[in-house]
């Protein structure tokens, strides 16, 4: 039994200690918001956020973690999907089947937080997650916009 | 079997019709055909009307990622007169389909053909909807119905100044009969359909809350990890699973063909222990097939005596022989993987009379027939129920293997729902690949630098050979080989008039199993025929577009999308310093595309692609957003394949097994897109593939003109690009 803070709340996860986060969010947890993809942090499906760094959970063993660090996924994100990310999203329609844009935003939130008013360069090297139906541009776009509308 | 009256065997034919040419042979009827089964009240097949005004609208192709959903619903309620803002969509299920003699046609969602083909049925069944509603309303009143007009999904009689909405009268309406041939809107009065509407069902998206068929849950729900054997050809012989079966929550560890699943509570459970399950596999006739044995037998072929022919003109060998130059030129594509985002997977229920499954597919027909054939139960007694796509690109078209061994799976412990999902190592070793070829080209220029003769002879595999036979032609060709290459047709016409002309295939079918990968052989066509066209006019010194335009006179539409890009493009002024530009043309999936595209090399040979200017001619435009979004996606989609991406084989086994190895394009290697999307009517194209095929050929273009290299092998990260 690993206990864990996920989205404010602790909670009580029972499963075997090399159960990567991924899965014990998924399967546990029961939030399948954060998705696999690959299972060795190549495609960023499953980032989520561990006390505001993107994270790829799926090569994360739940025993590396305590309830001490505060773990955020997609659906931690925002209370009511407000964020400036969310809007953006929604606005320039980013998503074609959607799958990867959970990790694709968490990766764009904690860009943000570490870099405010990010270059190409910076959105470039920190956004580094699959997508297989080719939504760079607009995520690109996205993010900028994100940035503009918090002012 | 009893309330079905196709047969068998012609539904799984028709069903596992994998792209185009599949002809319904019936009419499509509309509200006279039996009610509904497990579906709310409606209109007719296609509208639903609920009390509070919302209207659903049936889709019965599937959405992943194209947005053939909000295209539809657009078609739809704009015959309709719907208010948009209160549309949405449903799925009904293959077998409600079967049961009601397939009311709404074809499932399959492959070829660009969502829309293209079902246009005008689908605006035929808003447009009774729209007819049966204004009759009701016009009962309810006791006036004539010509005296009614509807707007935004609310009714008017002017005269007696009343109103109604479509929620109140539609009760009545589905009693009424239906209009046979109801009359459509010209595309100039488009109101709803035309216009760049943002997608239905985005807001799950960008919250988690959209559920995909892997995230799907059910009641006392198992999850299987399956390890299918990995070798081409191979089969397995036997298994010890003594461990994997102590192991933590493993419940049962089955053999399923030549696979082993592991069903436990949770699919990590299942997945740690099939690591710990041990295989002999009896390694078959293809155990030492590799790469070079498999190129060795296409290059054969380029010089082969027999060939499929494709298109013919004179006579190219006695024109080249005559010609004042010569060109000659060797090329080829490899095997390519889908490598959808989210890996295959399928949730099946089986009890003895009935199995269900629950499963994003592009075909829920083919899925239908593959899982009553495979567990042995009645198409009536089966069902599909369908759930947006994380991604198809064509694998989750050309095989319904994931549903058929996910119902196998459940028939092991009946009763239970069985969630199976493949690993992404396992959806790599799987696949159903991009065909592989290659294709010798000779060209014959007179002194003028016009080009006399063409021969462009293609060695390689034929999809349909192994995917689905019955497509081919009686002698054995697969017309499909020479898509974009054929004298004429709708479908996808070769773009340059030729006097000497000769395209063939000769058919090699190396055993490794092919598919329909977004584009298909459209891909590697563009790439031999625009790659081409750029050696001849160096050749002949002749600028690339005007070479082209010579030959283009009689194919305005492919010439009109040309011309766009190397307007829009700049083609003939200088680029920005170190930027260099090419060129591509194509026609597919009834559209006409181009590009141009522009890049640089730096002096360490490393590509960068900065922009493509994209051009598609697709008829009508039936939501201009959507088509820019396909535009963007369709070259993030070739790119990545042209610049990355081979699938190689060795000791019969896929060698590339997760994104370590098998390289996707990221966001730092797409280049700015710019979309011209000119709609020039009167036809039906498609938008989801066709500029995916002029991608590659425009960056190799450009590549040449950069550093005097022509990269002829793909994947160019192959080929070294600093100048010699």
């Amino acid at each position: 039994m690993v206990k864990l803070n996920v989205n404010g709340r602790t909670v009580e996860v029972d499963a075997d200690s090399d159960t990567p986060l991924l899965w014990a969010i998924r399967e546990q947890i029961g939030l399948t918001g954060t998705k696999y993809g690959c299972g060795v942090a190549q495609c960023g499906a499953c980032t989520v956020h561990v006390d505001g760094v993107a994270t790829r959970s799926c090569s994360m063993p739940i025993s590396a973690f305590t309830e001490v660090q505060k773990i955020v996924t997609i659906e931690g994100l925002s209370p009511d999907s407000t964020h400036a990310l969310q809007k953006a999203w929604l606005d320039l329609d980013v998503p074609q089947c959607g799958y990867c844009q959970s990790g694709q935003i968490m990766a764009a939130a904690a860009l943000l937080k570490a870099h405010p008013n990010p270059t190409d360069e910076e959105i470039n090297r920190e956004m580094s997650n699959i997508c297989r139906c080719g939504t760079y541009n607009r995520i690109r776009a996205a993010i900028k916009q994100a940035v503009t509308a918090r002012g | 079997m009893n309330a079905i009256d196709l047969t068998r065997r012609n539904f799984i034919v028709g069903a596992t019709a994998a792209s185009g040419g599949l002809t319904l042979g019936f009419t499509i009827p509309f509200a006279d055909e039996a009610a509904a089964q497990g579906l709310a009240p409606e209109v007719n097949a296609w509208v639903v009307v609920k009390p509070d005004d919302t209207v659903v609208i049936r889709i019965a192709r599937v959405e992943m990622g194209q947005g053939t959903i909000t295209g539809l619903a657009q078609l739809v309620a704009e015959e309709l007169e719907a208010d948009w803002s209160k549309v949405t969509t449903e799925y009904p299920t293959p077998g409600q389909n079967l049961a009601r003699k397939r009311v709404w046609g074809n499932f399959q969602t492959a070829g660009s053909q969502g829309i293209r083909q079902s246009a005008v049925y689908v605006r035929q069944g808003g447009a009774a909807a729209r007819m049966m509603l204004l009759q009701a309303a016009a009962d309810e009143w006791k006036v004539p119905v010509a005296e009614c007009t509807v707007s935004k999904g609310v009714i008017s009689h002017k005269a007696s100044n009343r109103t109604i909405t479509y929620g109140k009268v539609a009760d009545a309406a589905a009693k009424l009969e239906a209009p046979k041939e109801p009359a459509l809107k010209d595309p100039k009065d488009w109101t709803i359909a035309g216009k760049p509407m943002k997608r239905l069902h985005q807001a799950g998206k960008v919250n988690g809350a959209q559920i995909y068929s892997i995230d799907h849950k059910m009641p006392g729900m198992l999850n299987a990890a399956v390890q299918d054997c990995p070798i081409i050809g191979g089969k397995l012989n036997s298994f010890e699973a003594s461990k994997a079966e102590k192991m933590p929550g493993v419940k049962k560890v089955v053999r399923v063909e030549n696979a082993v699943a592991v069903i436990a509570d949770t699919w990590w459970r299942a997945k740690t222990a099939l690591e710990a399950v041990n295989f002999d596999y009896d390694e078959g006739p293809h155990a030492k097939l590799d790469s070079a044995s498999i190129a060795a037998t296409l290059k054969a072929g380029l010089d082969a005596p027999e060939a499929f022919v494709g298109n013919k003109a004179g006579d190219a060998a006695a024109a080249i022989a005559g010609a004042v130059k010569k060109v000659e030129a060797v090329y080829s594509v490899p095997y390519q993987h889908h490598a959808p985002m989210e890996p295959l997977n399928a949730t099946a229920r089986y009890t003895a009379d009935k199995c269900e499954v629950w499963t994003a597919t592009q075909n829920a027909e083919a899925a239908l027939a593959a899982v009553s054939q495979a567990v042995g139960l009645p198409l009536d007694k089966c069902d599909i129920y369908r759930m947006d796509l994380g991604g198809g690109f064509g694998r989750r078209a050309t095989s319904q293997d994931f549903a058929r061994q996910a119902a196998l799976i459940a028939k092991e412990m009946p009763g239970v729902p069985i969630k199976m999902i493949w690993s992404r190592e396992e959806d790599q070793r799987h696949g159903t690949y991009h065909p592989i070829t290659q294709c010798k080209l000779v060209g014959g220029l007179d002194k003028d630098g016009n080009l006399v003769g063409l021969q462009m002879r293609i060695s390689g595999q034929s999809i349909q050979a192994t995917i689905r036979p019955e497509g081919l032609d009686k002698d054995g060709r697969d017309p499909f080989t020479f898509q974009g290459l054929n004298p004429g047709g709708a479908e996808g016409a070769f773009g340059y008039t030729i006097p000497n002309l000769l395209i063939d295939h000769a058919m090699r079918n190396p055993p490794v199993r092919p598919g329909f990968w977004r584009g298909v052989n459209n891909n590697q066509n563009a790439i031999y025929t625009e790659c081409f066209m750029d050696e001849l006019a160096h050749a002949a010194g002749v600028d690339p577009l005007e070479f082209r335009r010579r030959l283009m006179k009689n194919h305005p539409k492919h010439l009109a999308v040309l011309n766009a890009v190397a307007d829009k493009g700049g083609w003939g002024k200088p680029a920005a310093p170190g930027v260099f530009r090419g060129l591509a043309q194509h026609m597919g999936y009834g559209s006409y595309v181009a590009a141009c595209a522009e890049v640089s090399v730096d002096a360490k040979g490393v590509l960068k692609v900065h922009r493509i200017f994209a051009a598609t001619d697709c008829g009508h435009a039936v939501n201009p957003r959507q088509i820019e979004g396909q535009i963007e996606g369709s070259f993030a989609y070739g790119l990545g394949a042209v610049m990355l991406q081979e699938i190689t084989i060795k000791d019969g086994r896929i060698e590339q097994e997760n994104f370590d190895t098998y390289q996707i394009l990221r966001m730092e290697d797409m280049p700015a897109v710019e979309s011209i999307v000119m709609p020039s009517g009167g036809f039906w194209g498609g938008v989801g593939e066709p500029t995916i095929f002029v991608a590659a050929p425009a960056v190799l273009n450009a590549i040449f003109a950069a550093t005097g290299k022509r990269v002829r092998n793909m994947p160019i990260n192959n080929t070294d690009l600093r100048k010699a």
